[in-house]
């Protein structure tokens, strides 16, 4: 049996790992579209920041690990697939048979139609490659416009702010991470993001970016012009499915999975940042590009591969980020759903806000900002979907005793 | 034979002296806050619960961390590796349990690790409400049920 793992970020690696512990004679190809060892993406903002290493970055620590595992480690990129023949192509021209293929090809940052984004000093921070670029190019004192600041770029802001620049972030929406959080709490980062010497500019858009004298100038949409040493784009990302044009592989959003995450090809698999997978808050099939939802895929899509039938029940949206400080993070559904209750509390001096949405007496969605005890316990209770009963009526009141509520409920105990 | 915390709740007296050996044997300081055990008080009920980690088997924790700073010792406890740790606060969301908190003051990640096999926690309990014992032992069955509440994905195909 060849198991061909295609990507080798947290999905790749983890299912690479999950199919050598269910059969440890099966051979393993794990294929990275990039030079170094497998890494983590998401720990390139602590690179930049200067709290770890490239090393520190690798998804496995212990260098044999891939070796002592009987993995093979291939760094090419994919050409196409032949689901009829089982063969892949890749794109220096070699092709590799499989038995079983899962694509976990990632994603990779947008380029907004913005005149000006090929210049020297503008970046994407996405591989390892881009954190060299910024580690070059943003030192104390440097003027650096941030270009975005959703999920990503609040991440990268944090980094930023942490070399010591002259940071502005300019985001087209009306508020910071529009898609994670809602007005309340995105104004709360904001505040306190300009509170740190950030200047957040919301609303705003880049028209252009011109080339000026060792530094470009961001044309802002306000009419403002900003110089900068260094513009860094976290303008989202997208699915690497391009390859798969030819391949008949279903693609839509992402590569199409079922409850399973087994694509439209006979014994081809997809996960993670790729995947267009289930979303147990709407039932819906959508890409879900974080952290645990790849780790969940790349688990599950190995057990299928390895042969034991593992159903996806769903994936749960969740964030956390750290704004210089300040801890913010959201679950499931967060805006609510449709005749659900919803309840607030809000700090607006402490930098604290907590935001419950329900559906009947099951908890549906949270956002939490300056918040962190237990706060995993909203993930359990929306994905368990624990009947709140009368504790409903007491986080209606009192959002702030949700572990409580948790505790009690996994207990049996109503009175409270 | 493993060893685990076993919590029986209905003996628990909510004296919170596990909290404070915790945080103590942990963090150095008697601070409830940075205990990797927490009680919680349900007053009208005259309950207490102590509340920590079950080291699940597929711990989410674990298989959330980007940075491999969460593995399994040979005990099969999840620990938590403070050189490798990166305080991107992924496992904190990803435990559906929340037994894993985000220290600010030292900028990582903390849980429970049963203290290399010798818990504090237990030593400070004065009615054997914690006790360490044999996994197999009554009990661990209840905690076992409790998990798979929230642990169906990670125990499918096992």
């Amino acid at each position: 049996m060849h198991h061909v793992i295609l990507g080798a970020g947290p999905a790749g690696v983890i299912a690479a790992d999950t199919l050598r512990k269910q059969d440890a004679e099966a051979q393993i190809t794990l294929i990275s579209g990039e030079p170094e060892p497998p890494y983590s993406r998401m720990a390139i903002p602590y690179l930049l920041s200067g709290q770890i290493d490239e090393e520190g970055t690798y998804l496995r620590q212990d260098q044999g690990h891939y070796r002592n595992q009987g993995i093979d480690v291939v760094h090419a990129r994919a050409g196409g697939v032949d689901s009829e023949n089982k063969n892949l192509a890749l794109e220096d021209g070699t092709e590799l048979s499989y038995d079983r293929l899962l694509i976990a090809t990632g994603a990779s940052p947008i380029r907004p139609s913005v005149e000006g984004l090929n210049l020297p000093g503008v970046h994407s921070c996405w591989t390892l490659a881009d954190a060299r670029e910024i580690l070059d190019r943003a030192l104390k004192g440097d003027d650096v416009v941030l270009m975005g600041a959703g999920f990503i770029g609040s991440i990268i802001l944090e980094a930023l702010v942490s070399r010591g620049v002259n940071l502005t972030v300019v985001e087209m929406g009306d508020r910071m991470v529009p898609r994670m959080m809602d007005e309340t709490a995105g104004a709360m980062l904001q505040r306190w993001c300009e509170s740190k010497g950030v200047n957040v500019l919301t609303g705003t858009q880049i028209r252009e970016i011109d080339r000026g004298k060792n530094r470009v100038d961001v044309e802002l949409s306000s009419g403002k012009s900003i110089p900068a040493k260094l513009v860094v784009v976290a303008a989202g990302v997208a699915p690497n499915i391009s390859f798969l044009e030819a391949s008949g592989i279903k693609t839509g959003q992402g590569v199409t999975v079922n409850g399973f995450l087994r694509t439209s090809a006979k014994d081809v698999y997809a996960a993670g940042d790729v995947a267009q997978g289930k979303d147990m808050s709407t039932g819906a099939f959508s890409v879900l590009a974080i952290q645990p939802v790849a780790a969940d895929h790349g688990r599950i899509a190995a057990l299928n591969m390895a042969g034991y039938q593992t159903p996806h029940e769903g994936s749960l949206n969740m964030n956390v980020l750290d704004t210089i400080g300040l801890v913010s993070s959201s679950f499931g559904a967060w805006e609510g759903v449709k005749g659900g209750d919803n309840t607030r509390m809000s700090d607006e001096h402490a930098y604290r806000y907590l935001r419950l949405e329900f559906d009947g007496d099951r908890l549906a969605g949270a956002q939490a900002v300056g918040l962190t005890d237990h706060i995993g316990i909203a993930r359990g209770l929306i994905q368990t979907g624990l009947r709140l009963g009368r504790w409903k009526d007491i986080l209606m009141k009192s959002p702030e005793r949700l572990a409580e509520a948790y505790v009690a409920t996994a207990q049996g105990i109503s009175t409270p | 034979m493993q060893m685990a915390l076993v919590i029986d709740a209905g003996k628990c007296t909510g004296c919170k002296q596990c909290e404070l050996a915790c945080s103590y044997v942990k963090e150095g300081e008697f601070n409830p806050a940075k205990s990797r055990i927490r009680v919680f008080d349900f007053h009208q009920d005259a309950r207490f619960v102590p509340y920590t980690c079950t080291q699940c088997d597929e711990a989410w924790c674990q298989q959330a961390c980007p940075v491999n700073a969460i593995t399994t010792n040979e005990r099969g406890v999840k620990e938590v590796h403070d050189s490798l740790c990166v305080g991107c606060k992924v496992c904190t969301i990803a435990c559906p349990f929340g037994t894993v908190n985000y220290n600010a003051s030292t900028g990582k990640v903390i849980k429970c690790d049963e203290c290399g096999g010798d818990p504090a926690c237990v030593k400070a309990c004065p009615t054997e409400a914690i006790v360490f014992m044999d996994v197999e032992q009554a009990g661990f069955d209840k905690m076992r049920q409790w998990a798979a509440k929230t642990d169906n994905a990670a125990s499918a195909g096992q």
